[in-house]
């Protein structure tokens, strides 16, 4: 079965990591912001996805120094990106011990067609989705955690709405189908039929499900929240926005307090401006890092 | 489940609380999320849940929630998990912190390695033998006299018991198995 002993044992670092703020960052600095804010991890890049959009070229792993220095000086998880298909920089990346590899869409993908191998790793990975289907084929690879791809870098969470709207509303249609109509819902997700069935009998996904991709203010993180998510990614708008420290700390309140509007109110008025925005429709179609993987 | 019957909070800043919840409600205890300090005025025994402690520590020190927890366990029981085991000790090391100190053991932060070193074991236990899922676990180091230890794995207290409070280093709650969190409603008691 799917749910075996090492499988069951990397979605249970997932689990611990629901209900919070996941945050990028590119040196110890700003690990050191990230921990001190309250976020539950943080994940390390090269460069945030609004520069890497920016300044083109080849996105890859981190450089090793900088992974060992952010290990070094915070004792949350550290996550690190690797490349979508480039099982040896995850394989580097696990033998780093890092807490967690993101086979991520934020990278320039070093397989167009297949993604890692995950289930003979130890270390667990997060990949993106659009949709149901492509978050059970990634589950069926091994991945111990998912989160929704939006559009990284834009400061626009138009995206990881769509791609959470789907996914829940996807799990819903299966949760009301009948047991024989399952193998067309396979066919039509193009996903493995025992996740189908899972999703079917439990309503949820067999892993936690994060959202990522866009998510500039409180208000973003709130609607993130209640739409579904179970912890979200923060990236550039952080460290783009004039004072990194309050930023962080306004979005786990309103993360923590998604709920309680008045809370959310209070993270508001704590925050300088958002990052910039990029409307969705003027990025041309090759430079969409959501329509990287499948 | 509304009516009768203690009132147990599950710590929700962060963390695996939606999994306690699931537990004692399986369990057939009453639960409910405690998110701030109105919360907590309501319940009878708390569960500090499995997490990122340091996390939950910023957290409590940002909401003011840290010395209510610290008068809430002088008074009243808590389970923590984990995370929550930490945060309960007297002392933690790798690295320092500060905690609630409502039970008197210290405890070792990551003390079996990152990740790739988690492990689930099956291990046996004053409520017979259980499934134990370690994640990134502490060791508890010392148990103080008061401190009975319910089950160890090489050598090192994984679950203990202080009074009205429970703690364990690996986490229950990820399994379909109740019987730890019976144990913590029967030290609550009616």
């Amino acid at each position: 079965m799917i749910l075996n002993e090492a499988f069951r044992k990397k979605i249970g670092l997932a689990e611990m990591l629901k209900g919070g703020v996941i945050m990028d960052v590119t040196n110890a600095e700003q690990a050191l912001i990230a921990e001190k804010a309250g976020a539950v991890a943080v994940m390390a890049l090269i460069k945030v996805p609004s520069d890497i959009r920016k300044e083109g070229g080849v996105a890859r792993m981190s450089p090793i120094t900088c992974i060992r220095e952010i290990q070094a000086t915070v004792s949350i998880p550290v996550m690190a990106k690797a490349r979508i298909g480039h099982f040896a920089e995850a394989q580097v990346l696990e033998a780093l011990k890092v807490d967690f590899i993101d086979e991520s869409e934020v990278l320039t993908p070093a397989d167009d067609e297949n993604h890692i191998d995950k289930h003979p790793f130890n270390v667990p990975f997060v990949c993106g989705c659009r949709n149901l289907g492509e978050a059970l084929r990634r589950i069926g690879e091994g991945a111990a955690m998912i989160r929704t791809k939006g559009e990284s870098g834009t400061g626009n969470v138009v995206e990881a709405v769509r791609h959470m709207r789907t996914i829940i509303r996807e799990m819903r249609q299966l949760s009301v189908m009948a047991h024989d109509e399952l193998m067309v819902a396979a066919k039509h997700h193009q996903a493995p039929f025992e996740l189908i069935e899972y999703c079917h009998k439990f309503g949820k996904l067999p892993v936690p499900n994060f959202s990522a991709g866009g998510i500039a203010t409180p208000a973003d993180a709130a609607l993130m929240m209640q739409l579904g998510a179970e912890t979200v990614f923060v990236g550039s708008g952080i460290y783009k926005s004039p004072d990194p420290v309050n930023f962080a700390k306004a979005i786990v309140k309103a993360t923590l307090n998604y709920k309680d509007p008045v809370k959310v109110l209070e993270a508001c008025e704590e925050l300088p401006d958002g990052m910039p925005g990029l409307d969705i429709r003027q990025i041309k179609s090759e430079e969409l890092m959501a329509g990287r993987g499948w | 489940m509304a009516g009768k019957g203690k009132l147990f909070g599950v710590l929700a800043l962060q963390g695996d609380f939606e999994k306690h919840q699931h537990s004692l409600e399986s369990a057939g205890a009453r639960q409910c999320e405690v998110r701030n300090l109105d919360d907590l005025k309501r319940v009878d025994a708390l569960v500090i849940p499995g997490g990122e402690s340091t996390t939950m520590l910023r957290l409590m020190d940002y909401y003011d929630l840290f010395e209510p927890l610290k008068a809430f366990g002088a008074e009243k029981p808590i389970f923590g998990t984990c995370a929550g085991a930490i945060l309960m000790a007297r002392g933690v090391s790798s690295p320092a912190q500060k905690s609630l100190d409502v039970m008197d053991i210290d405890v070792e932060r990551n003390a079996y390695g990152r990740q790739v070193d988690s492990r689930i074991i099956e291990l046996e236990s004053s409520v017979g033998n259980v499934e134990a899922v370690f994640i990134r676990a502490p060791i508890i180091r010392r148990t103080g006299p008061e401190v009975e230890v319910l089950a160890s794995y090489l050598g090192d207290a994984v679950l203990v018991k202080q009074g009205k409070h429970l703690a364990a280093t690996f986490h229950p709650e990820l399994t379909d198995d109740i019987r730890v969190h019976k144990l913590f409603m029967d030290l609550v008691g009616e």
